[in-house]
């Protein structure tokens, strides 16, 4: 609550004036019945109507009129301006925070929920405040202002109503509280259904391969029906609220008839005050039904705001201060180091390596060995829970993070690719360069000829995650991105291992110009991509039980020469 | 639009209760402020209470009536709205199913989780509010109008040049918000889609130190996200203002009317509240009509993002006659799987994916077919399993084309273990006997043994009930890839396609899951496809594919002469062991 004030705050001029605009939007639309009983008193029956009077509260109405419709347009607007402004500036920020936190945040964390904080709650908080503005400021106000009127006008009626109001909220309260449990067995139902659709649309080959869709169909339509009971329900008795809510005022109003009716045969009031006073009754019930919907609505927009702020509120990735002012050779060093994701189990314990600049050093091992583990710590996506990793003598926890990163270039396994043109997917790492070197590096890369062959080329668009193009095409984009960015440093996690060998060894070539002089970590299953690497880890269980050159560790006749054998034999 | 009412006519009887039952609400109301009148010209003048409490009496009834088919119509406008938005989402996913590869890649599966799910959901809400009040509305504003008519003729021509202005205003606003609301609709998706981007990508984005492209490219489709919203939102907004001008400055001319025609004698002072009170239940109905427009307007675009998929013909490919296989598959003379020069271009493609492709697989026998990426080795499997029509040459199974069979006879003949390997939520053996339902346990473990599963199916304490999360992340690659391995020979069908499905599998493993293929009992026609040299090296026959062409064809031992291509393959994978 605190914090939406406070994000509200470039927005005050315009809340200060949709206040004002409220405030002569309500005193214009409360005068209005005021003065329409005055013109109902001067029309008091044949031959007896006063004109002259009827004129002047005529166009009086008429400037209220043009008042009241100004200032609710006008609120309108600003409040539009508002609470949008103030969504679009809350996702900005959340946004703008998910690429900052560290990313064991992201890998531990459902993704599914940040996407809902940033989407979906965002918009449920720009619906429940513009809401929440534009109905409840202008309620209250309408209460207060129609309680004074009525006042004026007759006492004792005024009590009647004002006693008897509260009675239909008091049901509305009810009747939402039934309501909760009912809703929460439906959300329960959707939520099933929903999983169940999206895996069975994600796996439609799948589906119709297997031939199961006829046993798809059947546990569909269980779910649906089960989701269809609990919605009549849930939608049903939520919707006695408004109908009983109207019953009650109804009565209100006849209890108002009555009593004004004994009011004016006893001549406390006229006929036209009597009029005015059944306008106030309806005008004074009306915010009241309003205002307990938008509570509703309004606590649902402050437990999202809350969500949204939680993630606005994560703390970043730690950063340090250090850069390599310019000079970058590429010596990299583990002193006993420690790291584990979870604190109860154990993985990489006491690890020394030693890497000169332009080294070749291979990771190899069984999943679960810690390979990519090592890669998480030399890019700082983790930090080590014990030890230091040294670049050219200096500390990673001491660097900029940009300035790290910025001297490694790397290709994962699992390749990823956003949704835009191939252009803007190989650029991403260096948008400046010329047309003739992307396509150099896309050759290089052996990407050229199949993004040749694509129907708008180097412009054609891709889908979420790199869409029709097979895994191996994917990975060789990958590859061409790195290719363009050619940073001092090179980390190759499984680089290459959906593409086929033969491609993969004309790869090969343009790897080791691309290796020459720099430093470059490979982690890869297929041994003959490693062999000539300077040195081989074999590592498992976060250890590295063997390290040296291909043929020392053949000589050694351990767990790596076994693992070689295992996969030319 | 019209479709909705298809799915409502299905509910006639609760479609056309719920706004009768509103209706008749709304008479009750209606009737309230003649009554009303009553008191105030028989009641007051005669100062005569009893009169007054007497008519009251009708009011309280009025209301109870009222309060009584109100909740009525609450039921039944559920009911329709919940159980035709049930059977729209039924037929919606009824349709889906029917979808072909080709089409469920077209739509894409995130926009059809969408459509099943909120936007069901947005068309529900709009056809229940739709049921409760936009008849319930109208009645009462016209029923308030005819009302006034006949209190008084004149009087109430001021009410037919405001209603049509009203209505005219509406639709307007309606009109030229509907294709904003769409477009917003469309951002939204597009923003979600960039979050979801961004949490899957972050070691790249970090790696290369993208993210202030990220931020900034996402500020941008905020800010025009937040434009178009204003856009909309300024249209709306002159809603409410008008309607209030509207209804207000009618009531100004009825006093002036009412004044002159008070004066001349034809009309009464409580005629005359009677008509304001009118005029003042109009507009309480016309804002409640105006925040309802929002809510339809986002319905009427759900509904239209629906009906685009409904439009969709779900498969294009020919409709195969052929279901009973019984009597295909005893042919004992004729190919397993044969094609001649088949050809294939896919349908959004614009070169050939593969040009006259031929080979022959003879029953119980072994075909490889081996090549580089995207040389078409997948789609080979894909036009056996008939997912597209092929656009020339011919595919046959077992003597027939394969676009003769239903796609229910093609399953029952081929098994095909995709190169992504995927399981369903569920236990082993749910996974398993999904294609064959009345499998026994020993045929689960005969086929989890041939897939090189049992052993470690086995070391689960649950065994053949162990628990499959969504995709099957709960297993490693290679458990998933021999999970899927196994489900497929449960079918027992007589011809197997493994598409490069055991590349997750260390050499042993699938050395030893070779010789178990080779040894089923009902000696299925194999095709495997690898990009692994040893893998294809002993099968009767090895298809050689590069760019879509075949380079090679024959047995592996004369390929290593005949064919460079082939033999580049085999000695880039097996010449280290030599030296």
């Amino acid at each position: 609550m605190k914090r939406l004030l406070k994000l509200l705050r470039p927005f005050t001029i315009h809340l200060i004036f949709s206040v004002i605009l409220a405030l002569g939007y309500v005193v214009c639309t409360l005068l209005l019945p005021v003065w329409s009983g005055k013109a109902v008193d001067t029309i008091v029956g044949k031959g007896n109507v006063d004109f002259d009077s009827l004129k002047q509260i005529a166009g009086f109405m008429i400037i209220l009129i043009g008042g009241a419709m100004v200032c609710q347009w006008g609120m309108n607007l600003l409040n539009n301006k508002v609470c949008y402004g103030l969504v679009k500036t809350l996702r900005q920020q959340a946004f703008s925070k998910l690429t900052k936190i560290p990313i064991s945040d992201i890998d531990s964390h459902s993704h599914g929920d940040y996407v809902s904080r940033i989407i979906s709650d965002s918009d449920t908080i720009a619906d429940g405040l513009l809401l929440g503005f534009s109905t409840i400021f202008t309620g209250v106000v309408t209460i207060i202002g129609t309680i004074i009127m009525m006042i004026r006008m007759n006492f004792i009626i005024a009590l009647i109503v004002i006693v008897l109001t509260p009675v239909s909220i008091f049901m509305a309260r009810a009747i939402s509280k039934n309501t909760y449990k009912y809703f929460m067995t439906q959300s329960k139902d959707r939520a099933d259904i929903t999983e169940f659709i999206s895996e069975m649309t994600e796996q439609g080959e799948l589906v119709r391969s297997l031939d199961i869709s006829e046993k798809v169909k059947e546990d569909f339509e269980e779910k649906n029906k089960t989701l269809t009971g609990s919605s009549l329900k849930a939608t049903f008795i939520s919707s006695l609220t408004n109908p009983s809510s109207r019953a009650v005022n109804s009565l209100i109003y006849i209890a108002v008839i009555v009593a004004g009716a004994y009011a004016v045969i006893t001549g406390k009031m006229s006929v036209g005050e009597l009029s005015a006073f059944l306008g106030y009754t309806r005008e004074y019930s009306r915010p009241f039904n309003d205002i307990t919907g938008v509570l509703t609505e309004l606590s649902g927009a402050f437990a999202c705001a809350e969500r949204v702020f939680e993630l606005i509120d994560m703390e970043d990735e730690p950063d340090g201060e250090l850069t390599f002012d310019g000079k970058f050779e590429g010596n990299i060093k583990f002193e006993d180091v420690f790291f584990s994701y979870k604190k109860d189990q154990k993985l990489i314990e006491n690890l020394d390596l030693d890497v000169n600049a332009g080294q070749k050093i291979a990771i190899v091992g069984p999943t679960g060995a810690g390979k990519t583990t090592m890669i998480n710590l030399v890019m700082r996506f983790y930090d080590v829970t014990g030890g230091a990793i040294k670049i050219d003598g200096i500390d990673v926890k001491e660097l900029k993070r940009h300035e790290l990163r910025d001297k490694i270039g790397m290709v994962l396994q699992e390749t990823w690719l956003f949704s835009g043109t191939i252009r803007e997917n190989l650029l991403i790492s260096n948008p400046g360069i010329s047309e003739e070197e992307m396509i150099n590096a896309a050759k290089a890369a052996h990407a050229h000829s199949f993004i040749k062959k694509l129907p708008k080329g180097y412009d054609t668009l891709l889908e979420e995650d790199g869409g029709a193009l097979s895994q191996g095409q994917k990975q060789l984009l990958c590859i061409a991105r790195l290719m363009i960015a050619l940073p001092p440093m090179l980390i190759l996690d499984e680089a290459t291992s959906s593409i086929d060998t033969r491609t993969e060894m004309k790869i090969q070539d343009a790897f080791s110009t691309m290796m020459k002089g720099r430093t470059t970590f490979i982690v890869a299953h297929r041994l003959r991509t490693i062999m000539n690497a300077d040195i081989i880890l074999y590592m498992e269980g976060g250890r590295v039980l063997e390290s040296g050159t291909h043929s020392q560790l053949l000589k050694k006749g351990g767990k790596y020469a076994a693992l070689y054998r295992s996969q030319f034999l | 639009m019209k479709f909705i009412w298809k799915y409502l006519s299905e509910y006639k009887k609760e479609a056309i209760l719920a706004p009768m039952f509103k209706m008749l609400e709304a008479f009750f109301e209606l009737l309230v402020p003649l009554f009303v009148a009553r008191i105030i010209d028989i009641g007051i003048p005669g100062k005569d209470l009893s009169y007054v409490l007497h008519t009251t009496i009708y009011l309280v009834i009025f209301a109870a009536a009222g309060y009584g088919v109100a909740l009525l119509a609450q039921y039944f406008s559920a009911k329709a709205a919940i159980f035709s938005a049930a059977s729209l989402r039924k037929d919606l996913f009824f349709h889906i199913q029917k979808f072909s590869d080709a089409k469920l890649d077209l739509v894409g599966s995130s926009s059809l989780l969408t459509r099943l799910t909120s936007d069901v959901n947005q068309v529900q809400n709009g056809v229940n509010m739709f049921l409760r009040l936009f008849l319930r509305s109208p009645f009462i504003v016209f029923g308030a109008a005819v009302c006034a008519f006949t209190v008084d003729v004149k009087g109430a021509l001021v009410f037919a040049v405001a209603l049509p202005l009203l209505i005219l205003v509406v639709w307007l606003v309606m009109k030229s918000t509907l294709p904003r609301y769409k477009s917003i609709g469309k951002r939204l998706e597009r923003l979600t889609l960039s979050v979801n981007e961004n949490l899957t990508g972050v070691r790249v984005i970090r790696a290369f130190g993208n993210e202030h492209i990220q931020r900034r490219n996402f500020r941008k489709a905020t800010d025009q996200l937040c434009n178009e919203q204003l856009c909309a939102g300024g249209i709306q907004s002159v809603l409410g203002p008008i309607t209030l001008g509207v209804v207000n400055l009618s009531a100004v001319v009825i006093l002036w009317i009412g004044g002159i025609r008070v004066n001349i004698g034809e009309l009464s002072t409580g005629e005359v509240v009677a008509l304001l009170n009118y005029m003042s239940q109009i507009l309480v109905e016309l804002l409640k009509l105006a925040n309802l427009i929002i809510l339809l307007t986002k319905a009427l675009a759900s509904s239209e993002r629906i009906e685009k998929i409904m439009n969709i013909d779900p498969d294009e490919r020919t409709k195969g006659e052929i279901t009973d296989i019984k009597e295909i598959l005893d042919k004992k003379e004729v190919p397993a799987v044969a094609a001649e020069n088949l050809r294939f271009t896919y349908p959004d493609g614009n070169e050939e994916t593969l040009s006259d492709i031929s080979f022959t697989l003879e029953q119980g026998g072994v075909l490889g077919i081996i090549g580089g990426t995207g040389s078409g080795k997948s789609t080979i499997a894909k036009l056996i399993g008939h997912s597209y029509d092929i656009t020339g040459g011919s595919v046959k199974l077992f003597g027939k084309e394969v676009s003769d069979f239903s796609d229910h006879a093609i399953a029952g003949s081929v098994a095909l273990v995709p190169q992504h390997a995927q399981l369903f939520k569920g236990t082993i053996a749910d996974n398993l006997r999904m294609s064959n339902e009345d499998a026994t346990d020993d045929e689960l473990w005969e086929a989890l043994e041939a897939a090189q599963a049992a052993d470690f199916v086995r070391q689960k304490p649950d065994g053949l009930n162990s628990k499959v999360e969504r995709g099957g992340s709960n297993f490693s690659g290679g458990q998933r890839q021999r999970l899927t391995i196994a489900r497929a020979l449960v079918k027992k069908a007589p011809v197997v396609i493994l598409d490069d499905s055991a590349s997750a599998l260390d050499m042993a493993t699938e050395k030893a899951l070779r010789e178990a293929l080779k040894n089923l009992s009902w000696k299925p026609a194999l095709i495997i496809i690898s990009q692994r040299a040893s893998s294809v090296m002993a099968a009767d026959n090895i298809l050689v594919l590069e760019g879509g062409e075949t380079v090679g064809y024959g047995p592996g031992d004369e390929l290593l002469h005949s064919c460079p291509v082939y033999s580049e393959i085999y000695h880039t994978q097996f010449e280290e062991v030599a030296s």
